[in-house]
């Protein structure tokens, strides 16, 4: 009953009855305030980037991404990505398995373990690779007598960003598998299901749209990481370089036009991972609410 | 009665437990205990000398001064955005509503130097405070604006479900027994959303001070000035400072868990008052 | 009337298309206890929060004590509300909540205190005041509800669903103790139920709402012996509809209608020999035995109608597939939305023929 109130309210110019809510004024004001402070801190940015690397021109912008230096950065920067978000995700689905289809003892301490790298400064999570890995740390020693390099090479960059984009699958599926429950997998168990038919039949139909929501956030911040990647990457041109450390040198040389125009790539990854992510929440809200449906005619 | 609720019929607990322990341990926890470990290695004296340096000492206040001050303008403005976009309907409110998102997708270098071009003297912003001498890019106020860019989406979305929650029912109850908008909203809605305010609160600022890349296009990077931590330990590294760069993470690993623990505390009291 | 406090005048509301409350007029005499009754999402809450000022009508006027108060604000209208889940203020402790709508009002200290602990003894929380809603049980949050809407001393006092967030158990004592410290309080009152046995044992006047209309008003046996509507007859109390009475023994009454309710109160029911008219009785077959816990409800066919009626525990047990037969006394008949009780007339045949 009361939920057909609101629904039928909301659907309205406003979303409350007047006695609940504030006086005109302050609502303007207040959409007023949030709208001029969205615009100065997020929206404006993001045209500016736009704005000034096309300010030259269109020939030029094309010239600055299609530029052999920008390219071989994009392309590590996929590569990263490509390894890492698979690794981050069978690790994501490994530990939210563990954590909400068993008890254990110490599960709160674990959940916050896999919290950790989000407390971490960027730089910090670059410079414990190099304190491991780098020349002057016995295991660096080790891989170097057998000619691998890690740091300042692609291994190293990797490492960093699965260190960075560590918790994001994880915390996504977690408290969704929590608030599923196990009793679809029990069911399927007592049926005689295999682990892993019971996983591709019962429990992945229930998680994916979480799976790829943690997925697609993890994407953008291992495309996007700068401060991690900064400190183990040595800042090869056309080697070690990925996008943003490329627009950073750009930047640094005073080639405004070119690091605008490598940022817009990377704003457009951005603009894509909102879209996707807007269209997830979309979607994973219209089937809670069928299912309430269901649940209401049951 | 035999089963304690322990039991469980579900196969692969052991095979994902293990995989579990075994890449946390590999990717976080080994590496991050290096940084206890290399400080081991250093003598007290040293570590306390590292850190304690006028140039550290004037960082951690930059990061730490610029942080706060940018979690708390967020705290205000990432309320009233919140609740505008929770409580009213206006043109454009989706839109803006997958705005706030931006943050989290946008690499920080970009965001960094888009900031900086609008921030500076010459920028579209900038150039209204430069008559009044007031300049934006490549001071504290630069790295303000950055942190609050980066740590806006943090009070926004822990604010925003909880202000949804609220049962407009114990507004009705208020109202009905006489309160004013104001005192309903100070007295009855307010201590609701303070515990959801102070973690967005406190995500922005761990998130401030450790952020690197939005930052250092914008801040100018003069030591004792505009100076940040983490790029204090940027420097130290490429000066081969293994030492000087690990004491410094060393504080602010300390600093940064010490306010997980409390956002954990927060949100397990909030918990045990909810009905 | 000269005892009205509360008259509701044609109130209309529409939420988008759907008709919420449709036409609805009423009065209620001072020191009433009223229930509003009917199946969910029929519009009785709706009603409530018009009569609160939460909801405002489309239409149609409210008059409180003779004044009109559509356009007054909830909190000038002198109301007290519990509401369904209570809406306890969290973070305040018991005292606080009692006391909230007093500290609003300006009242100095010490009254605020002494009327608070008033009604502390009054809803019998003594030594619970210093606790948080989440610390105490479901019956004592529904306990400090009411206490927080009496407080301000409001002249009504409005319940939505009261007792629907309260375990089973508990329900039944709180709902006779509300209803004695309303009677004692002697404020008028209006409480919205979807349950039937809690508007009965507690009400003095019944609303049947039905699809936002007002079906019948009145105490609770008139409803119960005198159902106006074909909704009212088979809502209240347990009943069978049957499309065809003709169809049935001693029932050939001739009211422009052939549908009725039968009730299981209205029949009688035993193996040939226990039945005193077994000529106005129809063969019937047991179909299932239910244990009812204080009597067998039986579920029986007669052609192809299914009736349930109830046996006493003391008789001879019935089985599945048994023949018995059925003595249907009375029903009601729909008539144009109205109803007519008809009895069966074999019963009253002056001379009848006993086998």
């Amino acid at each position: 009953m009361a939920g057909i109130v609101t629904k039928k309210a909301g659907s309205g110019g406003d979303l409350r009855p007047p006695h609940i809510s504030e006086p005109k004024i302050v609502k303007w004001i207040l959409i007023a305030i949030s709208i001029i402070f969205l615009c100065s801190i997020v929206l404006l940015p993001l045209i500016i980037v736009l704005f000034e690397s096309l300010k030259n021109g269109i020939g030029l912008y094309l010239e600055s991404i299609v530029e052999p230096d920008a390219m071989s950065a994009l392309l590590l920067t996929i590569t990263v990505a490509v390894i890492t978000v698979p690794l981050n995700s069978f690790f994501g689905i490994c530990a939210a398995w563990a954590i909400t289809k068993f008890q254990f003892r110490g599960k709160n301490f674990l959940i916050s373990l896999i919290d950790v790298p989000f407390a971490v400064s960027p730089v910090i999570s670059g410079l414990i690779f190099i304190l491991l890995l780098g020349t002057n740390s016995a295991l660096g020693a080790w891989f170097e007598s057998y000619n691998i390099q890690i740091i300042f090479a692609l291994p190293g960059i990797v490492l960093a960003t699965m260190f960075v984009t560590f918790p994001f699958i994880a915390r996504e599926l977690i408290p969704l598998m929590q608030a599923q429950g196990i009793q679809e997998e029990e069911a399927a168990a007592s049926l005689g299901a295999s682990g892993w038919k019971i996983f591709w039949r019962v429990t992945f139909p229930n998680i994916k749209w979480g799976l790829l929501y943690g997925m697609i956030l993890c994407n953008a911040r291992a495309i996007g990481e700068f401060g991690a990647v900064s400190v183990v990457s040595g800042h090869i041109r056309g080697e070690t370089n990925t996008l943003p450390l490329h627009v950073e040198i750009l930047y640094n040389e005073y080639q405004f036009t070119a690091a605008f125009a490598v940022s817009s790539l990377l704003v457009f990854i951005a603009l894509l991972t909102i879209i996707v992510k807007s269209f997830i929440e979309w979607k994973t809200h219209q089937q809670q609410s069928q299912m309430q449906e269901v649940d209401h005619h049951g | 009665m035999f089963f304690f609720g322990k039991r469980n019929v579900l196969p692969g607990f052991r095979r994902t437990f293990g995989f579990t322990v075994l890449y946390l341990s590999l990717i976080v926890l080994i590496p991050l205990s290096g940084v206890v470990w290399n400080t081991l290695g250093m003598s007290w004296l040293d570590f306390w000398e590292t850190v304690t340096s006028d140039r550290v000492i004037a960082s951690f206040k930059v990061s730490f001064l610029c942080a706060l001050v940018a979690a708390f303008l967020n705290l205000v403005f990432g309320f009233i955005v919140a609740w505008a976009l929770e409580r009213y309907s206006f043109w454009g409110k989706r839109f803006f509503d997958n705005l706030i998102d931006l943050p989290f997708a946008l690499p920080t270098a970009v965001a960094g130097i888009a900031l900086t071009a609008l921030y500076a003297p010459n920028g579209w912003i900038g150039r209204f405070f430069e008559p009044f001498d007031i300049q934006i890019a490549y001071t504290q106020i630069g790295i303000t604006i950055a942190l609050m860019f980066i740590g806006l989406p943090f009070v926004v979305r822990t604010v925003q479900p909880i202000i949804q929650e609220l049962d407009k029912e114990v507004e009705e109850a208020a109202v009905i027994l006489g309160a004013s908008r104001l005192r309903t909203f100070f007295r009855v809605i307010f201590p609701q959303l303070i515990p959801a305010l102070l973690t967005g609160f406190a995500l922005a600022f761990a998130r401030g001070v450790g952020e690197y890349g939005s930052v250092v296009f914008i801040s100018g990077n003069m030591p004792f000035k505009t100076e940040i931590a983490p790029l204090l330990i940027m420097t130290k590294l490429e000066q081969y400072d293994y030492a000087g760069a690990t004491a410094i993470a060393l504080v602010m690993l300390i600093i940064s868990f010490a306010i997980l623990l409390l956002i954990n505390i927060i949100q397990a009291k909030s918990n045990k008052t909810s009905l | 009337m000269a005892n009205s406090y509360i008259e509701v005048k044609n109130i209309n509301k529409k939420f988008g298309s759907f008709s919420a409350v449709n036409d609805v007029s009423f009065t209620i005499e001072k020191g009433k206890l009223i229930g509003l009754l009917g199946p969910s999402g029929g519009g009785k809450t709706t009603i409530l929060r018009i009569l609160a000022g939460l909801e405002y009508a489309d239409s149609g006027d409210i008059y409180f004590d003779g004044q009109r108060v559509n356009e007054v604000l909830p909190q000038d209208r002198g109301i007290g509300f519990v509401f369904q889940n209570y809406a306890l203020f969290r973070h305040m402790t018991v005292f606080q909540n009692i006391a909230f709508g007093l500290e609003v009002k300006k009242w100095p200290k010490q009254k605020v205190k002494d009327r608070v602990f008033e009604l502390i003894e009054l809803t019998g929380l003594s030594g619970l005041e210093n606790r948080l809603p989440h610390q105490l049980s479901g019956g004592q949050r529904q306990r400090v509800a009411f206490a927080r809407a009496l407080a301000p001393q409001p002249s009504l006092l409005l319940l939505d669903e009261p007792f629907a967030a309260i375990d089973a158990k508990v329900r039944k004592e709180l709902r006779s103790w509300l209803a004695e410290t309303i009677a004692k309080i002697g404020i008028t009152s209006i409480f919205v139920t979807h349950d039937q046995d809690e508007a009965v044992e507690v009400a003095n006047e019944i609303l049947i709402i039905n699809q936002g209309k007002l079906e019948q008003m009145g105490s609770p046996i008139e409803i119960y012996k005198n159902p106006h509507t074909p909704f009212v007859a088979s809502f209240i109390g347990q009943s069978t509809i049957i499309e065809n009475f003709h169809e049935l023994k001693g029932f050939d009454h001739e009211i422009g209608s052939t549908r009725a309710v039968v009730r299981p109160e209205f029949m009688d029911l035993g193996k040939p020999g226990e039945i005193n008219f077994a000529s106005a009785a129809q063969k019937a077959v047991v179909k299932n035995v239910f244990f009812r816990g204080s009597n067998w409800e039986i579920e029986v066919q007669v052609g192809n109608h299914i009736f349930y009626a109830f046996r006493s525990l003391e008789k001879e047990q019935l089985r599945v597939g048994d023949e018995v037969l059925l003595l249907i006394h009375r029903m009601y008949a729909f008539n144009d939305n109205q109803t007519v009780i008809i009895e069966n007339r074999l019963k009253e045949d002056p001379m009848p023929v006993i086998i």
